[in-house]
């Protein structure tokens, strides 16, 4: 059974024939694309014309989300910036703390319980001339519930009196520079950090199974996928216990489950020999829409946290150098162990010494164990500077650069954590190109929202929110960026064989454009609006999700 | 509940330590929390019953892993039954004892006993330069109450004498116990150091990235009262403690924490001196830099 579409124009990403006006599809692959006429030669066909006034990309590859932000979305969202949820609507966003009130007063009218919790997500006070929300804001839309709002960087939280009650911290005495004291000697309400936002975290909400998407979440990120023209994402990175990865294995196989899921095994909370042992048993269970079987180490933290790893000079402020998550010798370990066994790794790095001790690592395992094709790929890598981008080119290492970064917090890095010089040079795409580094740019979805086609435009304009281009060298262009976002980050993934570009014996994924973004203007490439996905031959129109 | 944190790079003897005190427990039931069961961190003859999530051990001792979730793991032991006499809590080799401490004490279930990081004689120095970890090694050393320089077997007298005097010079106030094997009295290595909920506590200051620390000696009298206002109103400082010459030329101590005061009488042979600790960049302090 072929079925030929028609389109507008057909961008498949392949040099050898950019463009097409049909495409042919037999058992969830491409047959060919091109004119009608060379794709009759293969036989019976049925002409569907219903993407005649579309455009036809390769499906979009975010090749760093998390499935979490599926999850994050039945929690209120108080975000600055316009947001879409699963189901299309798209959340204004809030330009002070009236508004995020507001928002949340409607949220708690709605609830019929009144002490079940109120958490409230995407809260950036960078927006509010950093005014900051106080307990006793939080407290004017509840005193019976506990309400607590999570900031856009996941690194802090607000809450109301309420949850602080339910954990024991309303009170003074308090010591620890993750909790500020108001006037009253009470905690403001703000907790700072991980540590001391779990004990609060639980009564709000925010409890520990949050990372790890759950069957609703999984169901909502694939909506959210479909919706930006995603047809394969990540999932970077869960502990993949054997609960989740049946659920996994269960939702991702429903005849309408739209997405290619990738998700990678964090490397916490075991030992190397029993992060690769775990590995090896996942990597059995991969199918064709759940690709198991790659670890991510996380080597240090966030620069907007202060706890990436910074080489000389350090931090623009004057902050202490940040925290290392893995000591070099298990980050060799499992290195070496992966190279052995064939396994494929992503490692978070932020700071400049953390990208440095993965290629130094990688250099010494490389002597060890010569692997032509491990496309180890540096997730993040913010801050690399040009001698770096040319060890990685060396050791045949790939990179997955943070665009939308510049545009989010490309401020408070100018002003605040690297300066202005460093912060030019954040996520280097042109010269991670210049250097012959694979790359791949990402959203880090829900840090910032799922939307290969802006983090594009991110790459291209490098604006920051208050509309300052930063960095003008490292701006790529628009067939670069379309580029980074298909076939760049199927290749970090190694399914560059698979997906990423519509050509013959490749996968039927396709993003459907209502606009195309070669013609629409660098500019512009964030507002080409998405009609929706096909995958594996399956049409998922987003207006019927 | 009492938590002692234990810390330490790789190769300095935790492990070795934690199975000393437990063959030391002495009537003790321990609970031991790892970052991880590696190669197993319990010796064999300890073990009772392994049941996947927590190890039970002689004596009614027992070991748990928090894997990335410390705190979700200190919560769920406080359920435990019955509840253990003493927490032992085995930090990794690259984190922050200090900080980890700051964090338990947030935990009204359990309060903080003292700090102990192990140092393997033989390598320490060695670490202590290393590119990447030098300044993870020298921030383990300031947390420290106690620090057992380890292996103290493996190196001649000479060097015992020097490498002593250098992690003195390294640590804030820690002692420092020669040790072979992690061989340390119980009592010694679980002792309750004075947390006074002021200053002791704030060793988490030191491992926390975004805080900084000035000492300003303070030559001339001031206005407390008027000076702890302002301070009061600087929102980057988080605490302040010191003793402060009065207008009145008596000596008071000064203890500011948020925007929370409380001025007391000085005690006898003290100096006039003021710590300020806050988020990085601290504003210029004019009156403080005037004072001094
Ligand atoms: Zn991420």
């Amino acid at each position: 059974m072929t079925t030929i579409y028609s389109a507008k124009k057909i961008i498949t990403m392949n040099p050898a024939r950019p463009e097409a006006t049909h495409v042919a599809v037999r058992d969830g692959r491409i047959l060919g694309a091109g004119s009608l006429a060379e794709l009759e030669g293969w036989g019976d066909y049925t002409l569907d014309e219903r993407f005649a006034e579309k455009v036809i990309m390769p499906g979009l590859v975010e090749g760093h989300s998390h499935a979490m932000e599926g999850t994050l979305w039945r929690y209120t969202y108080v975000g600055y910036f316009d947001r879409m949820d699963p189901n299309g609507k798209v959340w204004s966003g809030l330009d002070g703390i009236e508004g995020v009130l507001d928002r949340l007063r409607e949220a708690d009218a709605a609830m019929e319980d009144p002490d079940a919790p109120l958490p409230g997500w995407s809260l950036d006070p960078i927006y509010f001339n950093n005014e900051r929300v106080t307990r006793e804001d939080l407290d004017k839309v509840s005193t019976t519930r506990p309400v607590g709002i999570m900031h856009a960087s996941g690194h802090i939280l607000n809450v109301n009196s309420k949850a602080l009650e339910m954990a024991g911290l309303m009170k003074t005495g308090l010591n620890n520079p993750g909790v500020p004291l108001g006037k009253d000697g009470l905690p403001t309400g703000e907790l700072k950090g991980p540590d001391v936002m779990t004990p609060v975290g639980i009564h709000v909400g925010f409890d520990r199974d949050m990372l790890a998407c759950d069957e609703q979440g999984l169901v909502d990120f694939a909506k959210l996928c479909v919706r930006s023209g995603v047809t394969t994402a990540t999932d970077l990175a869960a502990r993949l216990p054997d609960e989740a990865v049946d659920m996994m294995s269960r939702v991702t196989a429903r005849e309408n489950f739209p997405t290619r899921i990738v998700p990678l095994r964090f490397h916490h909370g075991v030992t190397p020999e029993e992060l690769i042992a775990h590995v090896l048993e996942l990597k059995k269970k991969t199918s064709d829409r759940l690709r198991l079987g790659m670890i991510k180490v996380v080597v240090d933290g966030s620069i907007q946290g202060f706890s990436a790893r910074m080489r000389w000079p350090g931090y623009y402020n004057g902050a202490e150098n940040g925290l290392w998550y893995i000591s070099p010798e298990h980050l060799k370990q499992i290195i070496n162990s992966s190279l052995e066994n064939n396994i494929h790794i992503h490692t978070h790095t932020n700071g400049d010494e953390a990208t440095e001790l993965v290629l130094d690592c990688m250099e010494e395992g490389l002597l060890k164990h010569p692997s032509r094709d491990h496309r180890f790929t540096l997730q993040h890598c913010q801050l690399a500077d040009t001698a770096q981008f040319r060890r990685m080119s060396k050791l045949g290492m790939c990179v997955n650069l943070f665009a939308n970064h510049h545009f989010y917090w490309g401020d408070e890095h100018y002003n605040l954590t690297v300066g202005p010089e460093r912060a030019e040079r954040m996520n280097a795409c042109a010269t991670a190109l210049e250097n012959d580094v694979p790359m791949a740019i990402h959203s880090d979805a829900p840090i910032t929202p799922l939307g290969p086609l802006f983090t594009a435009w991110c790459a291209v304009n490098r604006l920051t929110a208050s509309g300052r281009t930063q960095g003008e060298t490292e701006k790529i262009d628009v067939d670069e960026a379309l580029y980074a976002i298909t076939l760049g980050a199927a290749y970090t993934l190694k399914l560059d064989g698979e997906v990423g570009s519509i050509e013959t014996g490749k996968r039927a994924d396709f993003a459907i454009l209502e606009d195309d973004p070669e013609s629409i203007g660098g500019e512009n490439l964030k507002d080409v609006r998405v009609w929706g996905t096909v995958q594996d031959g399956r049409i998922f129109p987003a207006s019927e999700l | 509940m009492p938590v002692t944190v234990i810390g330490g790079y790789l190769g300095s003897g935790k492990t070795t330590l934690v199975n000393h005190l437990l063959r030391n427990a002495d009537g003790r039931r321990l609970a031991i929390l790892v970052n991880e069961f590696g190669e197993l961190p319990i010796d064999a003859d300890l073990i009772e019953a392994d049941d996947g999530d927590v190890i039970s051990l002689t004596g009614g001792c027992v070991c748990c892993s928090y894997g990335n979730d410390l705190m979700m793991a200190l919560m769920d032991m406080a359920k435990m039954e019955p509840r253990p006499d003493h927490i032992i809590l085995e930090s990794s080799g690259v984190a922050l004892p200090g900080a980890i401490a700051g964090s338990v004490s947030l935990l009204n279930d359990y309060s903080l006993d003292g700090i102990l990081v192990l140092t393997d004689a033989e390598t320490v120095q060695e670490r202590a330069n290393d590119k990447y970890m030098a300044d993870t090694i020298l921030r383990q050393l300031q947390d420290a109450n106690i620090i057992l320089l380890n292996k103290i077997d493996l190196i001649s007298d000479d060097k015992k004498a020097a490498l002593n005097d250098w992690l003195q010079e390294k640590t804030q106030s820690a002692t420092i116990i020669h040790t072979q094997n992690s061989v340390v009295p119980i009592e010694i290595a679980l002792q309750s150091f004075e947390h006074d909920g002021g200053f002791s506590a704030d060793r988490s200051t030191h491992s926390t990235s975004q805080f900084e620390t000035k000492f300003f000696a303070l030559n001339n009298s001031i206005d407390v009262k008027a000076l702890a206002e302002e301070l009061a109103e600087v929102p980057e400082i988080v605490r302040a403690k010191g003793f402060v010459q009065n207008e009145d030329g008596v000596l008071k101590t000064l203890q500011l924490v948020g925007q929370r005061f409380e001025i007391t009488p000085a005690p006898n042979e003290v100096e006039a001196g003021i710590v300020v600790i806050g988020m990085k960049p601290l504003p210029e302090l004019k009156t403080l830099a005037a004072t001094g």
